[in-house]
């Protein structure tokens, strides 16, 4: 019954291991994920489900307490929240530059100093990937060559998604032959709203086909969708419409990612792995600022899914700010001094 | 330790030891042995015994505690005796002021005793840290408000006097808490023992009253095992006893305490039920087994030990529950990431090897998690006996282990069915979305706490408690406090008198002939299920008046008219079902067709010697007070708890269901209308045993009973000798509650006879009781006595 670690650790090393210095795929750090081959749409699957509120939040205020993970052992949980992060810039001021910084930052996220002192500098990490808007994709793709750091791109009408269908899947494929190797879709909220099942199922399904060889990553904007139960039947849609990863929320919405949802989400993916065998990725975003955030979500993944949860092909963390303070964590776990800012870069 | 590098690839938690060395150091200071808290001085035993006390998740001796002596007991009961007159004299805010002390230095003490608790019982740090604790502090702070509260909002009572308080092992600090805070805040002085297992957070607590400067001798703390708490249960300067322990010991109180006229409170075992509806949430009710079952390693006695589940979801439920037990963490409790800590010794260890191993025997399917366990200390996996009958051994008796039993039902009836047969009834957990299910089955659960959609929570607000042999009484909450204040009433009694208990006479009974016209023969019979009939025996003995003239015959009830008689209430349940209102009707039109018969129960009365002033206001007063508690029938109401934000707690008033009502040889007519009315208002069914030297009032009454559209069964009347036929009632497993009105010298007989099913006896003077006298023998005081308290957490959001 138990999971045993080893085994896990086994089949799925951290991506950065096996990052090729080629680029011509911006895919390659998949190489561990097989894709989430998707269903036909099983409305009895998700139709009656429930979900307590309460309840899951009993579980999420527990958790934190339940489990903790000190020294050597956070340094480390760090160093692999930091490996799942999508290094995010989603602004309206975003230019090549300011893109440009961001790659280089995902090249080198912790000082070499650090790294060397963590023991880890024949294979110095690096973040997970780089998000950033479609019109973005070409100077990240540019700034981050021969890293083997994918670049997401966020489309389909980010972050309302309610374009027209032909120009939200055009925006799919624009990003794509920029060299985007992940696609962080947004659903149409509205079909949640008024549980449009079908539809919902039948847009994420071409938008799927538009990703091509990219990934498709699913932003349920679990802000907008308010309830549990919605958010489930969301996940689920989402999934079976051949998601690669659900992604709780775009960061503009009034609530962003919490535990709550997230275990909601967890929960959903793994009823589909149970009925489907596929495995699915979870990305939480927007409100992740620390570390002690990270820790958190972590712990939720690895208590809720296991060990194989752990790792950037299964789980990402879309956040911008908390990379400075896992850095500043990882520089007091060295020193033994408390860290300031201005002593790491800047993203 | 591994490297960086090493543990990205396992992504094990490693250790996270909490620090504990200020514990340590203070243990070692106490190195020489702990000592009694008596009188505000720190104490050896006058003996000079001691025993040591054991760290289980490490197998040592971490301390060595006094062994109490009948004579340690003696010196604590005369020091709480001692601080009592001041204590309870002083202003309420004044109490208010030091137990607040008590729950700031609590708090500034919160990890310390954390700490201790953990060390001592073997539970999670993180239970101690986020639960035991916080919830002592809540606790001492609730009660700091009722002290400030008592003398405005609950008038007309007071303290009782010395509390004897014995606590187990399972919460040490928290079961304290429980005691002596209401306890403290009614105007009580207590003796408490800890369990012999774990004293030392209950000594720390000493300390704490030290510290905060508490009067001596207002809280005492006495370490020992059994034959101390039986010295406390047994000296006569203790006036109340609150017991919180296994339903064993509470028999043997029960048995030891009877007769003595101690109040009593019990809060024992339970097997409680965790029913999941197929439409709940199933992870969400996966982890309220985890907090159910494997919360304080199963050692809480109102664990969810029993789990109900719909049949067409168990096997998916049940895989669930499967692959959550495999994330469990058992070990090393002080280590952060623990989620089960040691068994609280070896013997207990023991215990509960020895009934899974019975289980296994008995053909149980068992799962248990293959976390690794610790090589030294008492500890014990996550289990699950799955497909339980409820025939098997482990389906039945409590376990008081991290050891949970599974079983399926079809329909709600059934699931209810399932829950409710037990003999225990303390909790209950109910998983269903449906506010309608979840709701119905609450009202049908004979349990004292039901939570919907939850599981184990706690406050100081709202009532902790059970039905059944789980215990009677409750703590927390308005009704908590209530069972430290004795109703000033229930002080003023009327001088003794010589009242000899009668004997009934069955040969016939020597009479003149009558030379005009006789009267017709009248037949009083008794009256069982809405019908007369005849004595079992076949016996009827002659009633006289004082002065010796016959005035008729009463049937000689016996065991087996009781047993009818409760069968017969048993089955009439519509009654408790009815709503207040139609309950009401039935009462008013009760006092309509007394008033239109009001002469001749008055000239009833006068035959048995009433003058003609007592006999019509004896009827009068008979009337008023079948209104005032038609009156209250639709008003007693429950109460909504301010527990916790988004938890609706509600406290219900049920009733008991069957009660065995003993009246008073006085006031025939009154005393038996004082408690008839109170109980079947509220929703009881009765078995009256009347007066037994002028009971035919009684069995007039049942005309009254049968042209006032009460059901039949809801009141049920047998005559006869009232020791005899209430010895039945109170050793009858079927009988939920009895009142006993009669001298005391006959309580000791009852109370003893009533550990059968523990079913809660309020014994009082009824032979010094004044029954016309409103203050004294009506009053809502009587109606609490006629229900007990049902508590439902319902959380919400959405």
């Amino acid at each position: 019954m138990k999971t045993s670690p080893k085994k896990s650790a086994s089949s799925s090393k951290p991506a950065v291991d096996d990052a090729p210095s080629k680029i011509s795929l911006p895919a390659l750090t998949h190489a561990h994920h097989t894709r989430n081959a998707g269903t036909a749409l099983q409305l009895d699957w998700f139709e009656t489900v429930q979900v307590n509120l309460s309840a899951t939040e009993r579980r999420t205020a527990t958790l934190g307490g339940r489990r903790t993970v000190k020294k050597t052992y956070q340094a480390a949980w760090l160093v692999k929240a930091l490996q799942c992060i999508d290094l995010t810039t989603l602004a309206g001021d975003d230019t090549p530059g300011r893109v440009h910084r961001l790659a280089a930052k995902a090249r080198r996220p912790i000082r070499a100093d650090i790294v060397e002192a963590l023991g880890l500098s024949d294979a110095p990490p690096t973040v997970g990937a780089v998000c950033v808007y479609p019109t973005m994709v070409g100077p990240a793709v540019k700034a981050l060559e021969g890293s083997g750091i994918p670049v997401a791109s966020v489309a389909t009408g980010f972050p309302t998604g309610l374009t027209p269908l032909d120009q939200r899947l055009a925006e799919i494929r624009y990003a794509v032959d920029m060299g985007a190797g992940e696609i962080d879709i947004v659903i149409n909220r509205s079909q949640v709203l008024r549980q449009e099942w079908t539809a919902l199922y039948d847009e994420i399904c071409a938008m799927r086909e538009a990703c091509g060889p990219a990934h498709l990553k699913a932003i349920l904007g679990t802000g907008d969708l308010r309830t549990l139960r919605s958010v489930y039947k969301a996940s689920m849609v989402a999934m079976m419409a051949g998601s690669d990863f659900i992604k709780t929320s775009t960061g503009k919405e009034d609530v962003n990612a919490t535990l709550p949802v997230s275990l909601t989400m967890l929960r959903a993916l793994r009823d589909y792995g149970d009925l489907t065998g596929e495995k699915v990725g979870f990305k939480p975003a927007g409100g992740l600022k620390t570390a002690k955030d990270a820790m958190n979500w972590l712990i939720l993944m690895k208590e809720e899914l296991g060990r194989e949860w752990l790792e950037p092909n299964l789980f990402r963390i879309g956040a911008s700010s908390m990379l400075a303070d896992i850095e500043r964590q990882l520089e007091h776990f060295v020193t033994g001094r408390y860290a300031s800012a201005s002593h790491h870069a800047l993203a | 330790m591994p490297t960086v590098k090493e543990i990205l690839n396992t992504m094990d938690y490693g250790p996270a030891p909490e620090a504990d060395s200020p514990v340590r150091e203070w243990l070692d200071h106490h190195r020489d042995g702990f000592r009694h808290y008596i009188g505000g001085d720190f104490v050896a035993s006058s003996g000079g015994g001691t025993f040591s006390v054991a760290n289980p998740a490490r197998g040592e001796i971490h301390a060595t505690v006094a062994e109490g002596t009948a004579k340690d007991v003696d010196e604590a009961v005369k020091a709480a005796a001692a601080a009592f007159p001041a204590w309870s004299a002083l202003p309420g805010h004044v109490r208010a002021r030091y137990l607040y002390a008590i729950a700031r230095h609590v708090q500034k003490r919160e990890r310390f005793l954390s700490v201790l608790e953990t060390l001592d019982n073997g539970k999670p740090i993180r239970e101690s840290r986020d639960i035991d604790i916080p919830l002592v502090a809540r606790h001492f702070y609730y009660h700091a408000g009722w002290a400030e509260l008592i003398e405005t909002d609950i008038p007309d009572h007071s303290p009782i006097g010395v509390c004897g308080q014995i606590i187990p092992w399972n919460f040490p600090l928290l079961m304290l808490a429980w005691k002596i805070a209401p306890a403290l805040a009614a105007g009580n002085t207590v003796v408490l023992k800890p369990a012999e297992f774990t004293p030392l957070t209950a000594l720390a607590f000493a300390e704490i009253c030290s510290e905060i400067g508490l009067p001596p001798g207002v809280v005492n703390i006495v370490t020992g095992d059994g034959a101390t708490g039986a010295a406390i249960v047994a000296h006569p300067s203790v006036k109340k006893i609150a017991f919180t322990g296994s339903t064993d010991v509470g028999r043997i109180i029960r048995k030891a305490t009877a007769g003595s006229g101690k109040k009593l409170s019990l809060e024992l075992g339970g097997k409680s039920p965790f029913i999941v509806f197929e439409d709940a949430d199933m992870d969400g009710a996966v982890e309220g087994v985890v907090d159910a079952i494997w919360f304080n390693q199963g050692q809480v006695c109102c664990a969810g030990s029993r789990l109900v589940i719909q049949e067409g979801i168990s096997t998916r439920f049940l895989e669930k529950l499967r692959r959550r037990m495999a994330t469990m963490r058992v070990g090393d409790p002080l280590d952060k990431s623990i989620d089960m800590g040691a068994i609280v010794d070896p013997i207990q260890l023991a215990r509960i090897e020895d009934l899974v191993q019975q289980g296994v025997a008995e053909g149980g399917t068992l799962w248990q998690s293959d976390c690794e366990l610790p090589s030294t200390g008492s500890f014990y996996p996550p289990s699950l006996f799955v497909n339980a009958e409820p025939a098997s051994t482990v389906a039945d008796v409590e376990i008081f282990g991290p050891v949970a039993v599974a079983m399926t039902f079809r329909t709600p009836e059934e699931a209810v069915q399932l829950a409710n047969h037990t003999r225990y009834g303390l909790a209950a957990s109910v998983w269903t979305e449906n506010i309608d299910l979840a709701l119905d089955t609450a009202s049908q659960i004979k349990a004292g706490v039901l939570w919907i959609n939850s599981t184990n929570l706690f406050d100081a607000a709202a009532g902790f408690g059970g039905y059944r042999e789980s215990g009677f009484g409750r703590e927390g909450g308005r009704e908590g406090l209530l069972e430290y204040l004795v109703p000033n009433a229930e002080r003023s009694l009327l001088p003794a008198h010589s009242a000899s208990t009668p004997k009934l006479d069955a040969a016939p009974h020597l009479g003149k002939s009558v030379l005009s016209v006789p009267d017709i023969d009248r037949t009083a019979k008794l009256y069982i299920g809405g019908k007369q009939s005849r004595p079992d025996g076949g016996y009827s003995w002659t009633v006289t008046a004082p002065d010796g003239t016959a005035l008729g015959e009463a049937g000689l009830g016996n065991r087996k008219d009781i047993r009818n008689a409760v069968e017969a209430a048993a089955k009439a349940k519509g009654w408790s079902g009815q709503a207040g209102h139609n309950r009401a009707q039935v009462l008013y039109f009760m006092a309509e067709n007394l008033s239109a018969r009001a002469s001749e129960f008055t000239d009833r009365l006068r035959s048995a010697g009433h003058s003609k002033e007592v006999a019509t206001s004896e009827v009068e007063t008979s009337l008023r007070r079948m209104f005032y508690y038609a009156a209250w029938a639709d008003k007693f109401d429950g109460r909504v708890h301010a527990t916790r934000s988004r938890h609706l707690t509600v406290a219900l008033h049920e009733p008991f269901g069957v009660m065995g009502l003993v009246c008073p040889d006085e006031a025939p007519l009154l005393g038996m209308v004082s408690m008839v009315l109170p109980a079947i208002a509220m929703g009881n069914r009765v078995v009256v045993v009347p007066s037994s030297t002028q009971p035919l009032s009684a069995t007039d009454f049942y005309q009254i009973l049968d042209t006032s559209d009460v059901p039949g069964g809801v009141v049920n009347i047998v005559t006869g000798a009232r020791t005899e036929v209430s010895k039945t009632l109170a050793d009858h497993d079927d009988v939920d509650a009895l009142w006993y009105a009669a001298p005391r010298a006959e309580w000791a007989a009852i109370e003893a006879a009533s550990t059968g099913n523990l079913k809660p006896v309020w014994t009082f003077e009824g032979d010094r009781t004044d029954w016309s006298s409103n203050a004294a023998a009506q009053g809502a005081r009587f109606l609490r006595r006629a229900t007990q308290i049902k508590t439902i957490w319902v959380p919400y959001g959405e």
